[in-house]
């Protein structure tokens, strides 16, 4: 452990006017799970093309085990990938998707027969040999695939979303399979998902991407409880975002706004007397009471109310504007629409983060 | 009952087809086999008796030899075709959405012209001190006409750009169906670029390529009148046989005959094909 089996170095591509990605370094150690998380069109997936080297970079270095492979072909580069689409070879079987990769590297008939019959009992797909990848479900020709890039026997095996297409419970299910896989093989996985429970689940670190850039890479605790920036925020806890004017600044700092004033705390990042800063609170920390019974607080009111997914969500609009969402277990509170509240919560849950000025939903 | 109404409708939609081809397919065809058997009369027709005599015609060495030939040079087109045309298809399929519209746009026009008018252009180019002529000798490349007109190479020419497109399009269309991540995926792998090409892409256009091959060879067999414009008399196939046999001759029942035995070798092909093509699954992937 510790040691780095990849590093990206100030890797910029365009494609045509479009910059996808801006400048990105990344160091990953021989062993990790790392997630790149991001909404569609982050660059995440160019990312990992360009590890694999099915891109090259514009600017910028890749260094696989400290070797500079930033013009290798991917046939040159001891890096496998999961595709999205698995992209099994629809005119060969079973056997022979995962043999191809040991057939050129020159190995005997013996070997790779041995080393498919490995395979495919390490996916659990024994028996499944002589199938053709058209009579397979979507999960066993995940495995496949898997199976595939995991028999050449990679130093850092990629993998695009590799759930993506999969259903909920299915896909439960392979998230923890795969973690066992990558700790049985203690292979490097680099893993790109836009589904934040994913990343937090699998990950030993995450790095959220925005814009071609990494907003933040920490591990799924960093990323969870002190989230740097309003996007994080928001996209990995689905924080709700206020903004007001800082009236004391320190460690703990008092905000004000039209709808009141409200406590919040300085983790990563520090706010400025007299600016404005940008406040993130889960909804699940956001507590209301009928405005008549509290008066400290911001005050605001209910405008839906809705159940799903065994959590009622409370969407409470302040007098100033801006909406907040609140969360409670249960099926129904006596609260009503159109009902005057006060929202309060604990200071320390209220995460000062750095504006990534960008309209949330 | 509701079935029975069901399949009614089924038969009554289908029926015009089904009388169609019997009319102008089916029926045809039986009359040419018929005549076939039968024996020339004296001037002109035929009577009704039957012989075997004009198959038994079509064993002399000069009938033999016009089938040999016409399946030579439907071999050398085809195999020109098919190296120049699967890196057409192959690399259209790659083209932008407007540059395959404007590529097919391109392919197609000059079969708004009659092929008739299409061959005397070749004409043209190949006669001696033609346009080809000028041009090879203006850039020193000859210094004497080459005379191409009426010869076998000009007859090949003729094909392989009479047939060229079938062979595109039929290429084009299972390249386009294809999907490139397999390519990355076996690049990723391991695979060179022409590894992965031949593993892969090849095999999995290959549909595309026996369509293509089947879609030139058989029309090739029978294509007489571009060895008649471009080749003069000196390459004569089982087509202009045929031809002559039947405007020239007055004989119908040989005529008859080599019709016969011509379809028979291409039906084999298309056997031959659907064998091919038929192992493992790969009509699946069309």
């Amino acid at each position: 452990m510790g040691k780095k089996i990849l590093q990206l170095e100030q890797i910029s591509k365009s494609f045509g006017d479009t910059k996808v990605l801006d400048q990105i370094s990344l160091e990953i150690e021989q062993g990790e799970f790392i997630t790149l998380l991001g909404a569609s069109g982050c660059g995440k997936t160019t990312t990992l093309r360009i590890i694999a080297g099915l891109e090259h970079p514009d600017n910028g270095r890749v260094l696989l085990n400290g070797r500079d492979v930033t013009l290798f072909p991917p046939e040159k580069r001891t890096v496998n990938t999961v595709f999205q689409n698995y992209a099994l070879f629809p005119h060969m079987t079973v056997g022979e998707n995962i043999a191809y990769g040991l057939k050129l590297k020159k190995f005997s008939k013996e070997q790779i027969q041995k080393k498919v019959a490995e395979m495919l009992e390490l996916v659990q797909l024994e028996g499944y040999q002589n199938r053709m990848p058209g009579e397979l479900s979507g999960g066993q020709r995940q495995r496949v695939a898997i199976a595939r890039a995991v028999a050449v026997e990679p130093q850092v095996l990629l993998l695009d979303e590799p759930l993506g297409a999969l259903d909920l419970q299915l896909r439960r299910q392979m998230q923890f399979e795969l973690k066992r896989l990558q700790k049985q093989l203690g292979i490097t996985f680099i893993y790109i998902t836009h589904d934040q429970e994913e990343a937090l689940n699998m990950s030993d670190r995450i790095a959220v991407m925005r814009k071609g850039q990494f907003e933040q890479i920490g591990t799924p605790n960093e990323i969870y409880e002190t989230p740097k920036t309003s996007y994080v925020a928001h996209f990995v806890g689905e924080a709700n975002i206020l903004r007001g004017t800082v009236a004391e600044a320190g460690e703990n700092i008092l905000l004000h706004t039209p709808a009141g004033s409200f406590s919040a705390h300085c983790y990563e990042v520090a706010a400025e007397q007299g600016k404005t800063a940008c406040v993130a609170v889960r909804s699940e920390q956001v507590s209301f009471q009928p405005a008549e019974q509290s008066l400290t607080g911001l005050s605001a009111v209910i405008r839906e109310k809705t159940f799903a997914g065994g959590m009622l969500r409370i969407v409470l609009e302040l007098t100033d504007g801006q909406t907040l969402v609140a969360s409670r277990h249960g099926i129904d509170l006596p609260a009503q629409v159109g009902q005057q509240m006060t929202v309060f919560w604990e200071p320390s849950q209220a995460i000062v983060v750095e504006d990534s000025e960008e309209e949330l939903p | 009952m509701k079935q029975a109404k069901a399949s009614k409708k089924y038969w009554a939609t289908l029926l015009p087809l089904y009388l169609f081809t019997i009319l102008f397919v089916g029926a045809p065809l039986l009359y040419m086999v018929v005549l076939s058997f039968l024996q020339r009369a004296e001037s002109w027709g035929v009577t009704s008796q039957f012989t075997l005599q004009n198959y038994i015609q079509i064993l002399q060495p000069v009938y033999l030899s016009t089938f040999a030939d016409s399946l030579k040079l439907a071999l050398i087109s085809t195999t020109i075709i098919v190296f120049i045309g699967y890196p057409f298809g192959y690399f259209m399929a790659k083209l932008s959405p407007k540059g395959k519209q404007r590529m097919m746009l391109a392919l197609m026009v000059p079969f708004w012209t009659n092929s008739l008018i299409r061959l005397y252009g070749w004409i043209i180019i190949f006669r001696a001190n033609g346009t080809l002529d000028q041009l090879l000798m203006g850039l020193h490349i000859t210094d004497s006409p080459l005379k191409l007109l009426y010869t076998y190479p000009a007859v090949v020419v003729g094909m392989v750009y009479a047939l060229l497109q079938f062979m595109i399009f039929a290429v084009y269309s299972s390249a386009e169906k294809m999907d490139w991540s397999l390519v990355e995926a076996a690049r990723d792998l391991g695979a060179s670029p022409a590894k992965a090409f031949f593993t892969v892409t090849l095999k999995l256009t290959l549909p595309g390529l026996l369509s293509g091959i089947i879609l030139t060879f058989i029309p090739s067999m029978g294509l007489f009148f571009i060895a008649d414009i471009l080749g003069g008399n000196k390459v004569v196939l089982v087509g202009s046989l045929i031809q002559d046999q039947l405007v020239k001759a007055h004989n119908t029942p040989f005529a008859a005959a080599l019709a016969v035995v011509l379809m028979i070798m291409t039906t084999l092909m298309i056997a031959l094909y659907r064998k091919i093509s038929g192992v493992r699954d790969l009509e699946g992937l069309l």
